[in-house]
């Protein structure tokens, strides 16, 4: 066996010799505990999420800056055009701009996925004995922490510059509670295209195509009685409506059944179609 | 009959029209290091994805420990790690996080994680990194935890692929160390690398690939013998004394001279096969007889091939046969 006597070359301290005999002892072949369970590994994988944004905590601007501007910006601009005072606009409007903004900051996934397969990191997790999707679904617990962030900010503001949510917190709890369920749904879009697309930016790229008409084609904004029929048609029929109905309802203190029921309904479809692709896609990649 | 750790029959990738691999065999004992050696682009790194299950193969049987890579996947990937080119850690998460992460996804709760994981860092010289990010490690420390990373668990088989590129020479012989002491403890290492030295310093049995073939396999011995010979470098004081010098070597030796380019040097190939003495005795014997003959050496040194050598001798004969 040889031995390692390398000189340390001064002010490079922390690059000591590795220890054969150290290390021999350590591959003493010891029981293997038994592997994880599929939760395990997914909240495993969730907590590396947070260790990035630990690491990484610029990160979190899309979810706290990026919601102020969308709340404050689109309550100024349109509250005294669309309901006659800023005062009144924002009951109607902040359940509806929390659910854009969250399902727009879903795309996120998409290129944090895109960026860990470019960095081989990947391979490890592909290579060990776990409960398949477990890497991704880390990555959307993960996000689902982000989701929460932004919409505490979110309704932080709103509360400050006039929202008064008849549900009280139990309506927004429910609230809440239904948008993150359709937020990790939709993510799966996203790491599907996180998967398939080649680059960073055109994982952006695709997802802006998607993402802008699906969030402002729908009730966010402005009743779509307002709306020429076609579009009605479309807008009454998207899962953003259906979403952010639901999560208005709920904050004002209803039970909107439909809604609701229309909101996981999608959730479900969503999990089902995009994450059976996501799961192609990773397997083969 | 041994066991094996890997068995492959006729092996195939293809990449559109490129079959970057194209009916590979390989036969790997259980226990030894394996080296798969071959330049850029010869199917090397495919090859290992394949094994290691992230790829799947086109075409042929491939089995590790007896399990099919593509029906078995699961119980393949239970006895295996992966040490790939580039690292497979995650540069945002510190040394120590990275293998409590790791070690936590195989299984390990989470104080004999954190203890295996110092334990690890400890014996790769890593303690004084490990609450550093990954991104800040020098090279020589990134593929140290990057291994670190493939033997949380002692897996059964290893594939390093292509393990010391890119790093200097005092940071690559710490890789060999590492590498040897795996394989003391009973693990398989299937080793890729472009450097012959380097197949030659580690591997017991070598399979040499070019454009995704396998074109010679065998020990470094069994290698070095199909190309045959050694040679004698020579460096006389005179270089009037070369064409003497030339004329006393072919005889003695009955083989080829080259003049080098540098005035004062020739080089003999030895042919220590079909003879009755060994190169080492032939050599000496040209010795004596330019000594004999009045002639000054200098210098003089006895090579065994190089597997460089063995490597151009390999790769020439194919591209002849093209």
């Amino acid at each position: 066996m040889s031995t390692a006597t390398t000189t340390k070359d001064p002010g490079e301290l922390e690059l000591e010799a590795p220890r054969a005999e150290d290390l021999a002892s350590l591959l003493v072949a010891a029981e293997r505990p038994p592997r994880p369970s599929a939760w395990s590994a997914s909240l495993t994988f969730g907590w590396r999420a947070m260790l990035k944004i630990k690491h990484v905590p610029e990160q979190l601007f899309d979810v706290t800056a990026f919601p102020i501007m969308m709340v404050l910006m689109y309550t100024y601009l349109f509250g005294g055009a669309i309901a006659g005072s800023v005062d009144a606009y924002i009951q109607f409007l902040l359940p509806g701009i929390l659910t854009m903004s969250v399902v727009m900051i879903t795309m996120y996934t998409g290129v944090a996925v895109n960026n860990d397969i470019s960095k081989g990191v990947f391979d490890r997790f592909r290579t060990l004995p776990i409960w398949r999707p477990a890497p991704m679904v880390g990555y959307l617990l993960g996000d689902v922490v982000r989701y929460l962030i932004a919409s505490v900010v979110m309704l932080a503001v709103g509360l400050i510059i006039g929202y008064r949510p008849d549900g009280g917190p139990v309506g927004i709890v429910l609230g809440i509670a239904v948008l993150m369920v359709f937020s990790f749904a939709f993510s799966w879009i996203w790491t599907m295209f996180g998967l398939l697309l080649r680059t960073e930016k055109s994982v952006m790229g695709v997802s802006m195509m998607v993402i802008f008409p699906m969030t402002f084609l729908s009730n966010v904004f402005v009743d779509p009685r307002t709306m020429p029929g076609w579009l009605q048609a479309f807008v009454n029929n998207s899962p953003v409506t259906h979403v952010s109905t639901a999560v208005r309802e709920l904050m004002a203190g209803n039970w909107p059944a439909a809604d609701i029921a229309w909101s996981l309904g999608w959730s479900a479809v969503l999990v089902v179609v995009f994450g059976t692709v996501t799961m192609r896609l990773y397997n083969r990649k | 009959m041994t066991d094996l750790a890997i068995e492959t029959t006729g092996l195939v990738k293809v990449f559109g029209d490129n079959r970057a691999v194209d009916g590979v065999d390989l036969r790997v004992p259980a226990g030894t290091v394996y080296g798969v050696l071959g330049p850029n682009g010869a199917g090397k790194t495919t090859t290992v994805r394949m094994l290691a299950t992230l790829l799947r193969p086109d075409g042929g049987e491939a089995r590790v420990f007896g399990k099919d890579v593509r029906k078995d996947a699961d119980a393949v990937r239970s006895r295996v790690s992966l040490t790939g080119q580039y690292a497979s850690v995650d540069e945002d998460l510190t040394g120590t996080e990275n293998l409590v992460l790791l070690a936590r996804l195989l299984g390990h709760a989470k104080p004999a994680a954190r203890d295996r994981a110092a334990q690890l860092l400890e014996a790769f010289g890593l303690r004084e990194a490990a609450g550093k990010q990954v991104k800040n490690y020098s090279g020589g420390m990134r593929r140290r935890i990057d291994i670190a990373a493939s033997i949380l668990n002692t897996p059964d088989l290893l594939f390093l692929d292509e393990p010391t590129t890119g790093l200097d020479p005092r940071s690559r012989n710490q890789v060999w160390d590492i590498v040897r002491a795996v394989v003391s403890q009973g693990t398989t290492v299937l080793l890729t690398t472009q450097y012959l030295d380097e197949a030659d310093h580690l591997a017991s049995r070598i399979a040499v690939i070019d454009h995704g073939k396998v074109i010679a396999e065998g020990t470094k011995g069994e290698l070095k013998a199909s190309v045959g010979s050694g040679a004698v470098h020579l460096r006389l004081r005179d270089a009037d004394q070369r064409p003497a010098a030339e004329r006393v070597l072919a005889e003695a030796l009955g083989a080829e001279v080259l003049l080098d380019a540098d005035p004062v040097a020739l080089t003999a190939r030895v042919n220590g096969q079909g003879t009755e003495r060994g190169a080492a005795e032939q050599a000496a014997h040209a010795l004596a007889e330019l000594a004999r003959s009045g002639i000054t050496v200098d210098n003089f040194a006895l090579g065994q091939p190089s597997l460089d050598e063995v490597f151009l001798a390999l790769t020439d004969k194919k591209g002849q046969a093209a």
